[in-house]
């Protein structure tokens, strides 16, 4: 095809560029300690659990409210939208008429496929409002919350999908054969068959969840403070960054930068988790 | 319990309704040609999304040009030249894992110190562009794999068997056949890329002129939802267009993938 | 039976031999210490139970083995005295032509599928490689079929064509030698008996060896025959000669149980 490029050059050429896309994940690890690390090093870990507050141009780096709104939002969106996706995928693969089956999935995607921004401005202008009313301020842990839910439940009514079509049909039948109800097939045979694949689903699902930046950081408010109620405004971890970030300078700057290394290590646990429940998966 | 379930099903597609349902009846009024076609006035209150719409497209422009080749190759050489236990294909494989798990903000941070204040590209296209690019990069890597694991392996084997090099069985056959895969990835790359906010709030900017040269600030369709919705007061009906065009765009390439996927699960065989 | 004209080449008639031919994957033995000389010009069966060992052989002879993974070789291959690890593999694969049990033609369209090869062999002028397209076409008996709808997809002839279109398109590379694993075995009795009919029709241009499960065909069509066997958890030469010796007066009680259908 090509005689001038000998198979040893084209093969080096995909070397470099495999090496480029290896080195990316090494570089960013790199640019985040590069900018967190001398200042890490200079005031200690403790401080930003100990200080009065989160507040940089005095010198207070405590990121405990941010880690607590994040896993607040987290927690509670993903207590929501689990059984709800997982009924979905339920309701997709043996109480719905398999059209109506196949349009459901549709609309799925269709909600998977709906950028952040969308869902944070909608959650901006339909339902801080609506919590408004209900409670005020409206720019809420609730909002986070209730936004977040929408977003993430795709992720895991899909995976839940995709596990529960992979179990055996014979189980099905067995259980069929045994007089059990649709119900109790469900709950007795296809929810352990498929467990690996379920928590797989929700560890995606968290991941997401504490990943996510633009919906939280519309519809929650982005008070400095730890949560008190559902109605009280909150701020994450990944909306200080991106509130802050286009004016820190120096210190604050660094501050910023550990708490992106704080969220890659949660990322980094969450992935591990979900590796282990894998392997547990090719043993069974 | 079949109550409760239907229930469930009947609440989803009501939240769905209600998103879309609010985004057409809003959006759809401000949509028009001229909304395309002209700049923003008053900090994008009135006026249209002309400038927008350039640099949305020049920062996916720029991603999609560098990750395409890196993506590609990478997974070429995962899938045919390296061996499936070697030590540089496992550690590549391993990066990539923890790349996909990356956080979008994450990549803006690492964007924004890597290629705006050390490389010097400043907030610019070409920063968003690359940081979007890192991060489409496993996305395209792994669509790209499963479209050349898919090819029967009958073609290597004879291809070899009547002499042909590796090199020349890839660019003829393997390539071709794993194309659906490939567009896919691609098309999943640009959604992913177009849906994108937090990466480029403080790599690609917020100016929302129209761009001289890739080197000027850019503001991305899905930043100007964001600025209008947050720091605008009277920006909504601007926002809702933007937004309503941002989930049709998403919406249409969606629906070219699973087109693609099906098209591809029934039938393998093209002609060249 | 069918009349194929004679091809424009006379092919060189080349010998292969085996001397202590041993195969390991990772620490499984597939066949060890199999020496065997096929004869220029003849059609050599191998036949034997499944397992024990024939395939591996065959992709052997052609370095195809070299793909899988912790495969490793010792023992030598010689074909014309010299040792085929010396030669380049890309022309000992030319050399060395290869037709797979299952018709595997590519997902191009029929003229392609000899084109795209012979140019990547270096051959640049088209009417030359239009030339050899029709002659190997003939050979095969192909070219009445398929020489209206060359820009066809291969895939849309029936699977006795494809076995012929890969056939000719191993011939379209002028090989000495001709490897066959199984060739019929996926095929309809009628397909399977044209290409039965068209290695007759090869002997003499080029030396064959055919795997076969099918003892009556090896009865039909080969001069030597060996019989491969499963012994001590790894595949064996039993027993090899003339397929009348072979099958009149075999000398093994393997060989002997295993053609009057008592053992494999």
């Amino acid at each position: 095809m090509f005689p001038w490029l000998s198979e040893a050059i084209f093969i080096g050429v995909l070397r470099g560029l495999a090496v480029v896309s290896g080195v990316v994940a090494l570089l960013i690890l790199l640019f985040l300690l590069q900018e967190a690390l001398p200042f890490l090093q200079q005031i200690g870990f403790a401080r930003f659990f100990q200080d009065a507050s989160w507040h940089p141009v005095s010198q207070e780096y405590n990121l405990l409210p941010m880690l607590w709104g994040t896993l607040f939002v987290t927690v509670g969106s993903v207590l929501l939208a689990t059984p709800l996706g997982i009924l979905s995928a339920v309701f997709c693969q043996y109480y719905a008429p398999p059209a109506i089956a196949q349009v459901y999935r549709r609309l799925i995607e269709l909600l998977a496929g709906i950028p952040s921004v969308v869902y944070g401005f909608w959650g901006l202008v339909v339902l801080v409002p609506l919590i408004g009313q209900l409670h005020p301020p409206g720019p809420s842990l609730l909002a986070g919350i209730l936004i977040l839910s929408v977003m993430i439940l795709p992720t895991v009514a899909l995976v839940a999908d995709a596990s529960f079509s992979n179990v055996p049909p014979d189980y099905l039948r067995g259980a069929a054969a045994l007089g059990l109800g649709r119900w109790a097939t469900v709950r007795s045979v296809v929810m352990p068959a498929a467990k690996a694949g379920l928590l797989a689903g929700v560890m995606l699902e968290t991941g997401r969840a504490i990943g996510e930046t633009m919906a939280v950081l519309m519809v929650c408010g982005n008070v400095v403070q730890v949560p008190d109620s559902l109605f009280a405004p909150m701020r994450t971890l990944t909306a200080n960054i991106a509130l802050e970030v286009a004016y820190a300078v120096g210190d604050h700057r660094a501050a910023l930068f550990v708490s992106g290394l704080v969220l890659m290590g949660l990322i980094v646990v969450l992935v591990a988790i979900a590796e282990v429940i894998q392997q547990g998966k090719i043993y069974d | 319990m079949t109550l409760l379930i239907w229930s469930v099903a009947c609440l989803v597609v009501g939240v769905l309704l209600w998103l879309l349902g609010d985004l057409i009846w809003h959006g759809i009024g401000q949509l028009s040609w001229a909304f395309l076609t002209t700049a923003p006035q008053k900090a994008g209150r009135a006026g249209g999304i002309a400038p927008i719409l350039v640099s949305t497209a020049l920062i996916v422009g720029v991603c999609l040009a560098t990750a395409i080749p890196l993506g590609v190759g990478t997974a070429v050489l995962l899938v045919e030249f390296s061996p499936q236990r070697g030590l540089f294909g496992r550690l590549v494989r391993l990066s990539l894992d923890v790349l996909a798990g990356v956080p979008s903000i994450v990549f803006g941070l690492f964007g924004n110190a890597f290629f705006s204040k050390t490389l010097g590209l400043g907030f610019s296209i070409l920063a968003g562009g690359l940081t979007l690019a890192c991060m489409v990069l496993p996305i395209l890597i792994r669509s790209t794999q499963e479209g050349l694991r898919a090819v029967p392996d009958d073609y290597r084997r004879s291809a070899a068997a009547l002499g042909l090099s590796r090199t020349a069985a890839l660019w003829v056959l393997l390539l071709p056949a794993a194309m659906p895969g490939l567009a896919v990835g691609i098309l999943l790359g640009l959604g992913r890329a177009i849906a994108e906010t937090a990466a480029l709030i403080f790599t690609s900017g917020y100016v929302d002129r129209m761009p001289d040269s890739l080197l000027d600030s850019g503001r991305a369709l899905s930043v100007h939802i964001f600025d209008l919705a947050m720091n605008i007061s009277g920006g909504e009906a601007n926002a809702y267009a933007s937004a309503l065009l941002l989930a049709i765009g998403l919406m249409v390439i969606n629906a070219i993938i699973s087109g693609l996927a099906h098209w591809f699960r029934g039938s393998r065989i093209q002609v060249i | 039976m069918q009349q194929y004209p004679a091809s424009l080449t006379v092919p060189h008639l080349s010998t292969v031999q085996t001397q202590n031919l041993t195969l390991h994957y990772g620490n499984k033995t597939a066949f060890k210490e199999i020496t065997l000389t096929l004869e220029p010009g003849k059609i050599t069966a191998l036949i034997g139970p499944s397992g024990c060992g024939k395939t591996s052989f065959l992709n052997c002879l052609n370095r195809l083995v070299e793909l899988t993974p912790n495969a490793t070789v010792s023992g030598r291959i010689l074909l014309e005295d010299q040792d085929i690890r010396a030669i380049n593999v890309i022309k000992l694969r030319r050399r060395v032509g290869m037709l797979f049990q299952k018709p595997n033609p590519f997902p191009l369209s029929i003229q392609k599928n000899l084109e795209f090869p012979l140019r990547h062999h270096g051959i640049k002028s088209q009417d030359r490689i239009n030339h050899i397209i029709e002659d190997s076409f003939q050979q095969v008996g192909l070219w009445e079929e398929v020489k209206d709808r060359l820009k066809m997809p291969a895939l849309s002839l029936s699977g006795g064509q494809q076995q012929r279109l890969c056939l000719a398109r191993a011939l379209a590379l002028e090989p000495e030698i001709l490897l066959m694993d199984e060739p019929c075995s996926a095929l309809d009795p009628i397909s399977s008996e044209i290409i039965e009919d068209l290695l007759l029709h090869l002997r003499g241009r080029y030396t064959l060896l055919v795997v076969t499960h099918n003892l009556a065909q090896a009865k039909r069509i080969a001069d030597h025959t060996a019989l491969f066997w499963v012994q001590e958890g790894a595949g064996a030469l039993v027993e090899a000669g003339t397929t009348t010796q072979l099958f009149e007066t075999p000398q093994h009680s393997l060989t002997r149980a295993y053609i009057t259908g008592r053992k494999g």
